[in-house]
């Protein structure tokens, strides 16, 4: 065996006195970390294979267990950081490009946190939730400039296809194939559940799951996985995925491994090869091929369906939102750069496009600015983890937001950034069987259903605050956010006052 | 130093008073004068104002501009660029007289104007497009200048101060009206900038607003697609920029108007008639960002009517009371008892719910 260069990240930490030799923790764990000695009746541990999904720890029946960052040290370097030295080694030993899973974890600045929110004092009362009616119903798609007449002189009312959305969350594009049927099968019921929509990803849709059709939003992306006539028929609203806010500029990457029956049937490939989206789409190397695809989808679906247009944040993002906006989209969706992933070249996902908040700021300014906001809902995604964030996005100017990794997260996800390995014990990012079935959908449709509940709560509770009563009048209001700790140019693009101003 | 009206947002509580004579009898400024001075202590002597419909029958299709002036430059370059797009038919300071409450006074000037034929040809606008458009120039471009009084037959008149002096500042008691809308203005700080004071108007729209309105930046964002500027951050610009575009430019009833800024609540539309729901349903989606949240009460004046309008809540009092022909509207029924001691069928219109007052075919006839 050759010598890697490069010790374990984690450390296994095994609390002898509690541990009970019960070898549920090596049951438990799809990379083989624990082990039983027959020898010396102990059980030992591969700390290099640990991952630190906190599987083990979760299930340990007397707590016996603890994963710790292995404390052991290269050399202090503020330049080569331990890290960026263990990555060298492995590319050294591999020849390989970096992988990575999940959301850029790099401490880059995190603008949610540096925006505060209003409250109401004195001159305008504060409206609690539990007495008055707290609204956040939205709707998503074109809203027409003008008015127009029937000929009794009463309004048309006929409008360009929309999404009635009874929270302003939705569930971000998973392909099925990254994420297991369980945890589709678990988003897709909570979206029925909740009146809004999940997204199939670029993985096709399931058959057993186009019941859910009318809360299904369905991806069209460049690899075209699993599009066909009934597919576009199926979903409430299609996305066209031209970019995704983890790896902006190159396509998609889906291991064999992962392609066993059901996905292959629902992506329409053959089992065990590689699906590879590429990196454009091959029909689209302009604006004016958008504007094409968009008008085939929509000739496809007879315009009874509203088109979302997917990019990631990149920094001439508001150039890009003004041409989709004028090319037919009905929503755009941009997905920042700390979005997730299930697999995306380590040096794209931290080094490339830009924070969600100032793609936001700067394309809901654009449109206005250029008089066409009405022509697009925008939905923004990419890193909104909580309901606080939320709140800023939309009185940012967002129309709603989409969420993965909380719902990732509310399945059972620790975020250990191993997905694209394809052994994720909690069930959720594997095509294992055997892990598969470890997400109980009745469970897990259930705890997403709760956390956009508890998410809502908290959106009336700062709206009440506010002295608003419907979310529509918190969208684009910023005025009830201020800037802390952020320089001019900043809150220039924020939109924002300083806190104190 | 303190920051200017429109360099910074100010919230404020007031006191709002109207009437209408709805046969169209002429009825002095006077009583809008006593009304507003029965609720003294809603106002705090930084802003006062009033709007009288029906006040200059002799010019009544020419537009009235008043115009504030801080120096006689801002008023020479204001009146070249009048002379570039109107017709200028007469010109004169607006009378006032000394009062020891009402100081630093800026040039107070009316023109009666009606638009250039060549000037409008040129613009492809209709005429009060052109106007609104020109107005709008005047208070954006010209330093020192603010146009706050633009429409047909009718007048704005407002300062710093209680509007109880204002109004004998402006000697109201030598005007008469079929309508008349008063304002006091209490203000949480303010440097006291005539502009500032209410009513705001575009037009013959006027605006008088007690409330602090929680969806402001949504809305102001949202009109401002539009070609409207809000250059004072008040909520009664913004309220009066959404009427005339909803009202003016989309052709929208005033009923129709008061659904989309108070909407109804979704629990209450999903309970009314298909047809009525589905226009509701399509208004909360269309005009989302022009739904008002948080405390209003306003009276909107145009020519021809009154309307008061509450939020959909109804966090700010208002009260509507009727005698003959007349129709009251005020913060509270003080201010009606003191100018008709037995006004008929009071009540508080509830969070929402329009009360739109027009002239009768008689007062048609008479006053438009």
């Amino acid at each position: 065996m050759s010598v890697n260069y490069f010790p374990a990240e984690f450390e296994v930490l095994r609390n002898t006195d509690k541990c009970i030799k019960c070898r549920a923790c090596e049951r438990q764990c799809a990379n083989e970390v624990h082990f039983y000695d027959a020898d010396f009746d102990k059980m030992l541990t591969h700390d290099d294979q640990c991952v630190d999904c906190q599987r083990c720890v979760t299930i340990c029946p007397t707590g016996a267990l603890k994963i710790h960052k292995n404390p052991n040290e290269f050399r202090q370097n503020y330049n080569y950081t331990q890290q960026i030295m263990t990555e060298n080694y492995r590319q050294a030993g591999t020849g390989a490009v970096l992988l990575s899973s999940m959301g850029n974890p790099l401490p880059y600045p995190v603008y949610w946190d540096k925006i505060l929110i209003n409250a109401s004092q004195v001159t305008n009362p504060s409206i609690d939730p539990l007495r008055e009616p707290m609204e956040t119903k939205v709707f998503l798609g074109k809203k027409p400039n003008k008015m127009s007449f029937n000929e009794d002189g009463s309004v048309n009312t006929k409008l360009d296809p929309h999404l009635e959305l009874s929270v302003p969350i939705m569930f971000s594009a998973m392909s099925y194939g990254s994420i297991s049927k369980n945890a589709h099968e678990s988003l897709a019921r909570a979206a029925t559940e909740l009146g809004t929509y999940y997204n199939t990803g670029e993985g096709g849709l399931h058959k057993d799951f186009y019941q859910y059709g009318p809360n299904t939003i369905v991806q069209v992306a460049s690899g075209r996985f699993g599009v066909f006539k009934d597919y576009l028929e199926t979903g409430a609203a299609i996305e066209i995925k031209m970019g995704q806010g983890a790896k902006p500029g190159i396509g998609g990457h889906l291991p064999g491994a992962k392609i066993r029956e059901d996905v292959s049937k629902t992506r329409m490939i053959p089992m065990g090869t590689d699906a590879i989206s590429p990196a454009p789409h091959h029909d689209i190397y302009s604006i004016e091929d958008l504007r094409q695809l968009i008008y085939s989808l929509k000739e496809a679906t007879e315009y009874k369906k509203p088109i979302i247009v997917k990019i990631a944040a990149v920094h001439n993002v508001a150039a890009i939102a003004s041409g989709i906006a004028r090319s037919g989209a009905d929503i755009i969706a941009i997905d920042g750069f700390r979005g997730g992933t299930g697999a995306a070249p380590t040096r794209i996902r931290d080094n490339v496009g830009i924070p969600i908040e100032l793609a936001l700021a700067s394309v809901d300014q654009r449109l206005r600015d250029e008089g066409i906001r009405n022509n697009v809902s925008v939905v923004v995604a990419g890193s909104i983890r909580s309901a606080s964030d939320a709140v800023k996005a939309i009185a940012l100017g967002a129309d709603a937001i989409y969420i993965a990794t909380p719902a990732l997260l509310a399945m059972g996800c620790h975020l250990c950034r191993s997905c694209h390995g394809g052994k994720c014990n909690w069930g959720i990012a594997t095509q294992r069987p055997d892990l598969v079935k470890r997400l109980n959908p009745d469970v897990a449709y259930k705890r997403l259903v709760n956390l956009v509940h508890a998410w809502d709560h908290e959106i009336k509770e700062m709206m009440g605050g506010m002295g608003i009563n419907s979310i529509e009048a918190l969208r684009g209001n910023r005025l009830m956010l201020r800037g802390i700790g952020l320089t001019d140019r900043e809150l220039k693009i924020l939109g924002i006052a300083h806190a104190g101003e | 130093m303190l920051e200017k009206e429109g360099q910074v947002r100010i919230p404020s509580g007031c006191a709002i008073s109207g009437f209408i004579s709805r046969d169209g009898n002429m009825i002095s400024g006077e009583d809008a004068v006593k009304s507003i001075s029965y609720m003294h202590d809603r106002s705090n002597g930084l802003g006062g104002g009033f709007a009288g419909y029906g006040i200059y029958p002799e010019y009544k299709d020419l537009y009235a501009l008043h115009v504030f002036y801080d120096t006689n430059a801002s008023r020479e370059q204001t009146e070249r660029f009048l002379d570039r797009h109107f017709d200028v038919v007469n010109l004169s300071r607006i009378p006032t007289r000394k009062h020891p409450n009402i100081t630093n006074e800026p040039l107070i000037w009316r023109y009666f104007v009606t638009p250039l034929p060549t000037k409008m040809a040129s613009s492809q606008l209709p005429e009060k497009e052109f106007v609104a458009k020109c107005v709008i120039r005047i208070n954006n471009d010209i330093n020192g200048a603010y146009v706050f009084s633009s429409g047909k037959n009718m007048g704005v008149f407002k300062a710093v101060g209680f509007p109880e002096d204002v109004g004998e500042f402006y000697r109201l008691e030598e005007y008469e009206g079929y309508a008349w809308t008063v304002h006091g203005r209490y203000p949480t700080n303010t440097p006291g900038w005539w502009g500032g004071a209410h009513p705001f108007s575009l037009l013959d729209y006027t605006i008088v607003h007690n409330g602090e309105i929680s969806s402001y930046d949504a809305n102001r964002r949202f009109i401002e697609m539009f070609g409207y500027k809000c250059t004072l951050l008040t909520d009664t610009e913004v309220i009066t920029y959404i009427i005339d575009y909803l009202n003016r430019r989309q052709n929208l009833s005033l009923e129709d108007v008061a659904s989309i800024i108070a909407a109804p609540f979704w629990s209450e539309i999903d309970r009314m008639e298909p047809e009525k729901a589905e226009k509701l349903r399509y208004f909360r989606n269309v005009f989302s960002s022009l739904l008002i949240t948080g405390p209003f009460s306003i009276i909107l004046g145009y020519n021809g009517g009154l309307m008061a309008l509450n939020d959909r809540l109804k966090l700010r009092s208002m009260v509507v009371a009727e005698k003959g022909d007349m129709f009251y509207i005020s913060s509270e029924e003080c201010a009606i008892r003191a100018i008709c001691p037995d006004a008929e069928n009071i009540r508080s219109p509830r969070g929402g719910e329009p009360v739109i007052v027009t002239l009768s075919e008689e007062g048609k006839r008479k006053c438009l």
